[in-house]
């Protein structure tokens, strides 16, 4: 948010500790707020309201994902499988047992929570690419498990229909209401995220990321801290996976393969690696994406070609400017789209002087 | 008996197979360290260049093989110059994130240039299956296999030559050792990246034609590129000789293990047993068979 800083005299140690310090900022933060629960929702329609459902839905996961690979600098390529478990925790707890939607929920996430600590247990021996193909270990087993174990899935291929999700007596059903829910739960995602960092463990990972060995020399206990940025960032995993299947209706493991994991590291990269604002630019920047870009190529791709190349186009062409966009980041822009935005925001501090 | 020794021997020739793939992943962390999420799809771009000379502009065989060798080593050359280069002191996760970037433009690539629909890449080579007899065992072997198999084991030693003798081989292990020692040793350091990426274009190269002759090209052929990490891992990451004991490994295992469990389970084995062969490698093991013992405890 664009403001200045100047005349913020901070007098006690909670003031220098707020989330924001600066008046106007608070200020734009509510106002964001209220424009996202009390504005946007009654003028918007059906479909952008989908779209919106969709974002929030992936900025719980990109936050999570986040948490582990940002801030704690441990790589998970198997996020998209700790979501399948959330999923379908949710989705026998809400047929089998019937159980209401405020259990469901937090089970799943912490039932991925569970199964994310044992997938991440190896981070006590190993790091970096080791790490990165035993999670990607982890998200084959977990796949294969759930395709292939009846009592889970119901057999090969099953995937399990879910009831709406009802708050007491309110049923969830268009995608305003979603929207309210999945809003909630997001907006509870990035004030959780956002304190998490002002605590001790936050704290830790952050210095685990930084240098795991001069943390350690100063007192943490690394196994145990990473193993909870593995527990936080499934639980985040888990609650995206329970989201999906509460707005889909259904739960289905080829949501969730190892294309779902590689989505959602795009989202961090792209949108900053280590921040809570890049994970949110990230995850509307690649929900956005596709929709775009089927608005552009059908528009101009419709004059050239026929409608099954024009099909075709759009596939390959969004693979391509996905991979392109990667590494472009990468290489030009490696704190994503929030760096951009302080660049942005940086220039109008003082603007419209020098300095 | 039959059975299984039908299952050990299409294994190993598999292996042999696999062995080829994870070469070019062995040869660019070896000389570069970094982690080619790619190489699955390299071959599938491979795959898809040699299908396309030779059905759509009719090109002979042998000319194809050498254009494909060339287009895959300028592409390897092109990779390193514009994406990696600019990677070199970053994070690991970067370099992972980048060729899994690199993947996704592969991808998207070859069904747009080609087209989506499968294409087969035909050889002159005689499609019947043939018995072996060994020792009373009779087992069923394709010629096609034997072929790939040679080529594979014929390339590995080629590979391992070059590594372990001639004098580009021996500047390339002592980039890999370390990097600012070889810059000081007067190894020009950039050179040998590049031809890390070049080799493992021309490894790619191979992988597309026989991988493509055998699955027929279309993007799911890309997906031979995971089985690359679980061979490797066993192997030893940057080792050579790792990549074929892993290959072959990797092949008997998901081949028997198939054979026996999939009728029970309703098939998906293949993909599954490497990745658990492989976390217990992890566990007991992580620097692999032939690996250097350099990993990290944290």
């Amino acid at each position: 948010m664009i403001h200045r800083e100047c005349g913020v005299l901070k007098t006690s140690y909670a003031a220098d500790m707020a989330l924001y310090p600066v008046p106007l900022a608070r200020w734009t933060v509510g106002a964001i707020a209220a424009a996202a629960f009390g504005v946007f929702p009654l003028l918007a329609g059906d479909y952008l309201l989908s779209i919106a459902n969709l974002a929030a839905i992936a900025v719980v996961g990109a936050i999570g994902l986040n948490i582990l690979t940002g801030y704690t600098g441990q790589i998970s390529l198997g996020h998209g499988a700790f979501m399948s478990v959330g999923a379908y925790t949710a989705a026998i707890l809400a047929t089998r047992a019937g159980l209401p939607v405020w259990v469901c929920l937090p089970a799943g996430g912490a039932m991925a929570a569970l199964v994310g600590m044992i997938v991440g247990s190896p981070s006590l021996r190993i790091k970096g690419l080791y790490l990165a193909i035993a999670t990607l270990a982890g998200q084959f087993v977990i796949e294969w498990t759930i395709n292939h174990v009846t009592w889970i899935s119901g057999g090969v291929q099953a995937s399990i229909y879910v009831p709406r999700p009802a708050l007491g007596g309110l049923l969830i059903q268009s995608q305003r209401e979603m929207y309210y829910f999945i809003m909630t739960v997001a907006a509870l995602g990035v004030v959780a995220a956002l304190n998490l960092f002002r605590t001790r463990a936050g704290r830790a990972f952050i210095a685990i990321r930084d240098h795991d060995v001069a943390a350690e020399i100063i007192g943490i206990h690394i196994f145990r801290y990473k193993l909870l940025a593995f527990a936080i960032s499934s639980f985040y995993a888990g609650v995206t996976g329970v989201l999906y299947t509460y707005y889909l209706g259904i739960a289905n493991y080829e949501q969730f393969t190892i294309v779902t994991s590689i989505d959602f590291l795009a989202m961090i990269i792209i949108g900053g690696l280590g921040s809570i604002l890049g994970s949110i630019f990230g995850a509307v920047f690649l929900t956005l994406l596709p929709i775009v870009l089927r608005y552009v190529v059908e528009g101009i791709g419709g004059l050239f070609f026929t409608i099954p190349d024009v099909l075709n186009l759009i596939t390959n062409v969004q693979l391509i400017l996905f991979g392109a966009l990667i590494v472009f980041f990468l290489v030009v822009e490696p704190e994503g789209l929030n760096k951009l935005w302080r660049n942005i925001k940086d220039y109008f501090r003082v603007w419209p002087f020098a300095y | 008996m039959d059975f299984f020794a039908l299952l050990v021997v299409n294994g190993l020739l598999v292996g042999t197979l696999y062995s080829l793939i994870a070469l070019g992943f062995v040869l660019i962390y070896k000389a570069t360290d970094a982690i080619n999420f790619a190489q699955g799809e390299l071959v599938m771009i491979a795959g898809f260049f040699v299908a396309a000379l030779i059905q759509l502009y009719r090109v002979p065989l042998a000319a194809t093989v050498a254009i494909a060798v060339l287009a895959m080593m300028l592409l390897g050359f092109g990779i390193e110059r514009v994406m990696l280069r600019p990677l070199i002191g970053r994070p690991v996760i970067a370099v992972i994130m980048a060729t899994i970037g690199l993947a996704a433009i592969l991808k998207g690539t070859g069904p747009l240039v080609w087209g989506a629909e499968t294409k087969n890449l035909p050889l002159p080579i005689p499609e019947a299956p043939f018995l072996v007899n060994v020792l009373d065992v009779v087992v069923l072997v394709s010629p096609i296999q034997l072929v790939a198999a040679g080529v594979s084991l014929a390339f590995l030693a080629v590979f391992g030559y070059i590594f372990l003798r001639s004098r580009m081989g021996i500047a390339m292990r002592a980039v890999a050792d370390s990097q600012q020692v070889a810059m000081a040793m007067g190894i020009n350091v950039e050179r040998y990246f590049a031809l890390a990426w070049a080799m493992a274009g021309i490894v790619s190269a191979l992988g597309g034609i026989i991988w493509g002759n055998l699955l027929g090209v279309d993007v799911h052929l890309a997906l031979v590129g995971l089985k690359v990490f679980p061979v490797v891992i066993l192997g030893g990451l940057d080792s050579i000789p790792g990549a074929v004991v892993g290959g072959l490994i990797v092949g008997v295992v998901e081949g028997v293990a198939a054979g026996y469990i999939d009728p029970y389970v309703g098939g998906g084995t293949k993909d599954f047993v490497p990745y658990l062969l492989m976390i217990l490698a992890l566990m007991v093991r992580p620097y692999g068979i032939f690996g250097k013992e350099i990993i990290e405890r944290v």
